[in-house]
């Protein structure tokens, strides 16, 4: 990854719908060779999707979030990524982290009450076969993600014109 | 009451900026292009060493010229940015913002009737405070056509036998322009004819974008010659701290010593302690701050050239400086209309002196979402005018 393609990412990071000649132009590049880059990131899957980060405290059908710690024991030949697999490929499950230290898996379950979620640990996670032990954390507020704060501060405290 | 003011107080012209920034109060749902000052606020490990500092119960004075491990930290990072090389318990002197140190400068060099320099368009309180002193400012006007760079031709043609003082700001508010070494040489030389004194105004050094600043005190036999004035506002985003420094010759820092220590005694040991983090923690920030503003103000100087009006490359601080003459109005008409018209607020040039009207001050100390908004708004009421 050069220091171009980084920059780039930044600012898509930013703002996923800047487009191709804002960007161009921020970085003082051709709009071709920022088309370019962009493109290569899609196809090499370095750029994923563009999403949108909600903050879903301000909508009423609020959601239950917990993480849950997973100790496991890795199967022959394909180590921890198979039972990683069986886990993630659960639509609950919004993420899914391989940890050191002293648990396996980190894995981020989404549902819409406590009990959902509560099932979803003991009917899918804790049978798999090679599941030693879960701890379930609920998450009561989500300050921070992926960079972004969501408590709104207060706005510009400058004076609208000053020397 | 006038009767009791000092002519000298009753006699400076109200601020211009004043005028402007009461119409602009006045008005909802502005996008402000006008403000001088960072919009990020000062990082985070900058105010939390404040904090604890308070927690720790440091709340006394200082030493006058400021503590001496904020001078220590001063004069390393000035070697090491700029090559200056001063001895930090004789020749720097923390003071109330670089305000402050412009005002000790001016009250220590001036006497009644010498003449102080100053390239216009520039910030706006140098001729005022010249004129409190008793001094008689001298404006040099410079030129977009030179990307508002200071010459030695234009420099020469307003010397006289009572020249003392150059006031120099690059990079410059309000105009962006820069001055490089081989842009220096010739002002240095005349300096140096006349036996002139310069104050350097240096608040925007670290806001240069594609070159390294260059101090005008670095250039050869200048160092003695220059009272150096900067401070924590713009590298820093610590405006409202009011933490700023001056460096020079001994003897001229040991004059001004003598008034801010009856003016006022030390600058306050909250900004000080906070001013040594900035220069320990605080320069990493600073460089993601550039690489925002760079990026801004490639956007704003094209959006405005995509517009129709003529926009010289800004190469510091964080203003862009577009001419509007082509609208054929003045600045302050154009600011008016565009506050009314467009709901965008930018300072008439005219209030930065000599060469600044037919131009509007832009700055780019806004997010990219800001910009963006007012560049289309700033489009919508200039179209119609070019036409």
């Amino acid at each position: 990854m050069n220091e171009l393609q980084l920059k780039i990412l930044e600012l898509l990071l930013e703002d996923a719908r800047r487009d191709a000649a804002t960007i161009a132009t921020m970085l003082d590049l051709a709009v071709d060779e920022v088309r370019t880059i962009i493109r290569d990131l899609e196809e090499r899957h370095v750029i994923v999707k563009y999403a949108t980060v909600v903050n879903w405290s301000k909508v009423d059908n609020d959601k239950v979030t917990a993480l849950i710690e997973v100790q496991i024991t890795p199967e022959r030949g394909r180590g921890f990524d198979a039972i990683a697999e069986k886990i993630y490929l659960h639509p609950e499950v919004k993420s899914v982290y391989l940890m050191s230290g002293a648990y396996d898996l980190l894995v981020e379950i989404e549902g819409s009450t406590l009990k959902e979620v509560a099932s979803f640990v003991s009917n899918k996670l804790s049978p798999i076969e090679s599941v030693l032990s879960t701890k379930t954390f609920f998450i009561l507020k989500k300050y921070k993600q992926d960079g972004i704060i969501f408590e709104e501060h207060e706005g510009d405290q400058r004076m609208s014109v000053s020397p | 009451m006038q009767k009791y003011i000092a002519p000298v107080v009753r006699d400076i012209p109200p601020s211009g900026i004043r005028k402007f920034f009461d119409l602009v109060s006045a008005s909802k749902d502005i996008i402000s292009l006008g403000v001088g000052e960072p919009d990020f606020v000062t990082p985070w490990s900058v105010r939390d060493a404040c904090v604890m500092a308070l927690e720790r119960g440091r709340t006394s004075y200082t030493p006058n010229a400021g503590l001496v491990e904020l001078r220590e930290a001063i004069a390393e990072y000035l070697q090491s940015s700029f090559q200056l090389r001063y001895e930090p318990t004789q020749q720097i002197l923390v003071t109330v913002g670089g305000s402050e140190a412009i005002d000790l400068a001016l009250r220590t060099l001036i006497a009644p009737g010498d003449e102080v320099l100053i390239p216009e368009p520039c910030y706006i309180s140098y001729s005022p405070i010249t004129a409190i002193t008793g001094g008689v400012p001298v404006g040099i006007e410079t030129f977009a056509k030179d990307q508002f760079k200071i010459t030695a031709e234009s420099l020469r043609a307003k010397l006289t036998p009572r020249s003392k003082v150059l006031i120099l700001c690059y990079p410059s508010n309000p105009t962006g322009g820069i001055m490089t070494y081989e842009d220096w040489l010739p002002i240095a030389q005349l300096v140096e004819e006349h036996d002139l004194i310069v104050i350097s105004d240096e608040i925007y050094a670290e806001l240069t974008y594609g070159r390294k600043h260059v101090s005008f005190a670095s250039m050869p036999g200048m160092m003695e010659r220059t009272i150096l004035v900067s401070g924590f506002s713009k590298a820093f985003a610590m405006t409202g701290w009011r933490l700023g420094y001056a460096c020079g010759h001994p003897e001229l820092i040991a004059a001004m010593l003598k008034i801010h220590q009856y003016t006022v005694m030390c600058a306050p040991i909250m900004g000080q302690v906070a001013a040594v983090a900035a220069l320990r923690e605080g320069l990493a920030e600073k460089g993601r701050m550039v690489d925002a503003y760079n990026q801004r103000r490639r956007l704003v100087v094209k959006g405005f050239r995509e517009i129709g009006l003529e926009c010289h490359e800004p190469q510091g601080a964080f203003y862009a400086f577009p001419s509007i003459q082509n609208t054929g109005l003045d600045s302050e008409t154009f600011a008016q209309r565009l506050l009314q018209e467009g709901r965008v607020a930018v300072v008439p040039g005219n209030v930065f002196g000599l060469g600044g009207e037919g131009f509007i001050r832009c700055s780019y100390a806004t997010s990219v979402s800001n910009l963006t908004e007012a560049l289309e708004r700033i489009g919508s009421v200039v179209r119609p005018l070019l036409s």
